[in-house]
């Protein structure tokens, strides 16, 4: 038999103890004398920033996840602050348009880009295959959890650089609170967008996610708050995550303060979307 | 041949797995795997052949913890794989039936993304080499053709440097040189010590790469061998120990054997002067017949002897219609 010389990372892999050898190679007429020794996992922590750093270079190389995380928000904002559709409320166009900008900025890449990416991720076998590698189910979820909040800082460092120039003035008081609450909104738009492509084809994550980030954009209370929206509206934002997302928001940029009834929606919103997830999403 | 269970990399006993009723289409439960059992070995490529629906995927997708079984057990390199950690993944190299690669990606970035999951992975640029990636290194895995997308699904399944290697229909999409490259990859990675199991339902796997085939029909065990074990498998009582053989020959239509061979052999017509007689022919068989055409001035236009396929054993066991 002859042996494999071309297969250097085996045959040179450093074996401590010189081969467990193989016993039974008399009982197995054709088993050659063990040289394979699998290699290691690489430490978790190191497994789970390569999943996320890979997530997010794929999410800044799709040009419509870039359009819909990016382009729009910067649009809405621009809208919201050469319309008078923000005036009578207490404040500059600008200053309340901006928290409702971040929040849409975080249900575009939260919700509707990971859902999207996911959902294709699923009907491809990327999932599946993953699942084996030593990154795991576990690892794959916190990978994409990390590209989601990769892209939401730079979402913030490029709303905030355009935004400043226009005149925002967040109060000083609401910028940590405000963030905390940023994340906060993130996890349940990721929960939900794997909930739902976790769920249902890739097609309908797609026409899901797209049509509710277009519904909840414009009437969940998201950019344009609550007393301004139709009386029906009115009465339900406040339990929407897109409503309760964009209120607590506000009011911590703009009061500096923490609204804990949004605060708890939010909360409820990520609990349940998120056991809803762990429980019914298919890998396959 | 004897297998001995010394160094098992996988052994599956009694394996069962339900579909659920919201999978089938016709809502009731469904039994996919039945009761199945085999064993797989280092050093040695155990094939798991059968038609399609067979129970196959499954049966391997249960031993790498992406389906949870009914009952029954399984061991891969002695641990559970429904608990599997990171330590037993990386240990282990799969290749899906689909690929399971992201359509967006480029070959090389993303073996080398695989590659960094693991503590000591297989040098990518060798790797790439050796499967001829670098042909196609600039294409997104979206517009690869089958038979390379087929190639860097294998080596995804190879750069974590692995034990055990599991191969879902590895030629499916291969152009016959791709075909020669992965079977010789196979080969060698056999010999060097990986224990391989593959799926296939075609025929000429098995029979040119697998030691040890198990015959999977309706999610059960049907026969298993070596493959030469396996050729021998007797088609009658009384055969025990003989080759099955195929004469073809050509010659004028209608002619009649009735008595030149003896009963165990059939001859049939299956065109217009094509012959094929099948049986446990021996030399005197042969004798025979030459000697037949020799008496009558008969000269065939055609002759040739043809050992029993393992598509043959296949078909008497698993039953030839189609389901």
């Amino acid at each position: 038999m002859t042996r494999v010389s071309g297969r250097a990372p085996l045959g040179n892999t450093p074996l401590g103890s010189a081969a467990p050898g193989n016993p039974a190679a008399g009982g197995a007429p054709r088993s050659a004398p063990r040289s394979t020794q699998g290699s290691g996992p690489a430490p978790l922590l190191r497994r789970i920033l390569l999943q996320g750093q890979y997530e997010t270079v794929t999410m800044l190389r799709n040009g419509e996840q870039l359009i819909l995380a990016i382009v729009m928000p910067l649009l809405a904002m621009i809208g919201l602050t050469v319309t008078p559709l923000l005036d009578g409320l207490g404040s500059s166009r600008i200053n309340i348009a901006v928290p409702g900008i971040l929040a849409l900025c975080a249900m575009s890449t939260a919700f509707t880009g990971q859902g999207i990416s996911t959902g294709f991720d699923r009907r491809y076998g990327v999932l599946r295959f993953l699942s084996t590698t030593p990154l795991g189910r576990t690892g794959l979820i916190a990978g994409k959890i990390l590209a989601v909040l990769a892209v939401l800082l730079l979402q913030v460092l490029i709303v905030t650089a355009v935004a400043l120039p226009l005149g925002w003035r967040p109060e000083p008081a609401g910028l940590l609170p405000g963030l905390a609450i940023l994340v906060l909104g993130a996890a349940a738009f990721t929960a939900l967008g794997l909930l739902v492509a976790g769920t249902v084809r890739p097609e309908a994550t797609l026409a899901i996610t797209n049509l509710l980030w277009i519904l909840l954009g414009a009437l969940g209370g998201i950019v344009i708050p609550a007393e301004r929206l139709p009386a029906l509206a009115q009465a339900v934002v406040h339990f929407l995550p897109s409503g309760a997302l964009g209120q607590a928001l506000r009011d911590a940029f703009l009061h500096g303060s923490v609204n804990a009834a949004a605060v708890f929606v939010l909360l409820l919103w990520t609990a349940i979307a998120g056991g809803a997830a762990t429980r019914w999403f298919k890998w396959n | 041949m004897v297998r001995s269970p010394e160094s098992p990399v996988l052994t599956i006993s009694g394996l069962v797995k339900d579909v659920g009723p919201l999978a089938t289409l016709d809502g009731k439960m469904l039994r996919v795997v039945s009761g199945l059992s085999l064993l797989a070995e280092r050093g040695q490529v155990t094939a798991l052949l059968g038609a399609n629906g067979a129970g196959k995927t499954t049966t391997i997708e249960c031993a790498q913890g992406l389906q949870k079984r009914t009952a029954g057990s399984i061991s891969l390199l002695g641990e559970d794989p429904d608990d599997a950690g990171a330590g037993l993944r990386a240990r282990v190299g799969v290749m899906l039936q689909d690929g399971g690669l992201p359509p967006s990606a480029r070959p090389i970035p993303l073996l080398r993304h695989i590659a960094g999951m693991y503590q000591d992975p297989w040098p990518v640029d060798e790797l790439i080499g050796r499967l001829g990636i670098d042909a196609f290194s600039r294409t997104s895995v979206r517009r690869l053709s089958g038979g390379q997308k087929q190639r860097l699904a294998l080596a995804a399944a190879l750069v974590g440097n692995p034990e055990v290697l599991f191969l879902d229909e590895p030629s499916a999409g291969l152009d016959p040189q791709s075909r020669q490259m992965v079977f010789d990859l196979i080969a060698e990675l056999r010999n060097s010590g990986m224990g391989i199991i593959l799926t296939t339902h075609l025929m000429d796997d098995a029979q040119r790469l697998a030691d040890y085939v198990y015959i999977i029909d309706a999610g059960r065990n049907v026969a298993e061998g070596t493959v030469g074990e396996l050729l021998r498998h007797q088609l009658t009582e009384g055969d025990a120990g003989h080759h099955v053989r195929t004469l073809l020959f050509e010659s004028e239509p209608g002619l009649d054997f009735t008595g030149v061979l003896p009963d165990g052999v059939e001859v049939t017509e299956a065109r217009a002067g094509s012959y094929a007689a099948t049986g446990v022919l021996t030399p005197a068989d042969l004798a025979a017949i030459t000697a037949w055409w020799a008496a009558r001035g008969i000269m065939p236009s055609s002759l040739s002897l043809e050992a029993r396929s393992l598509e043959d054993v296949f078909l008497d066991i698993s039953g030839r219609e189609i389901r």
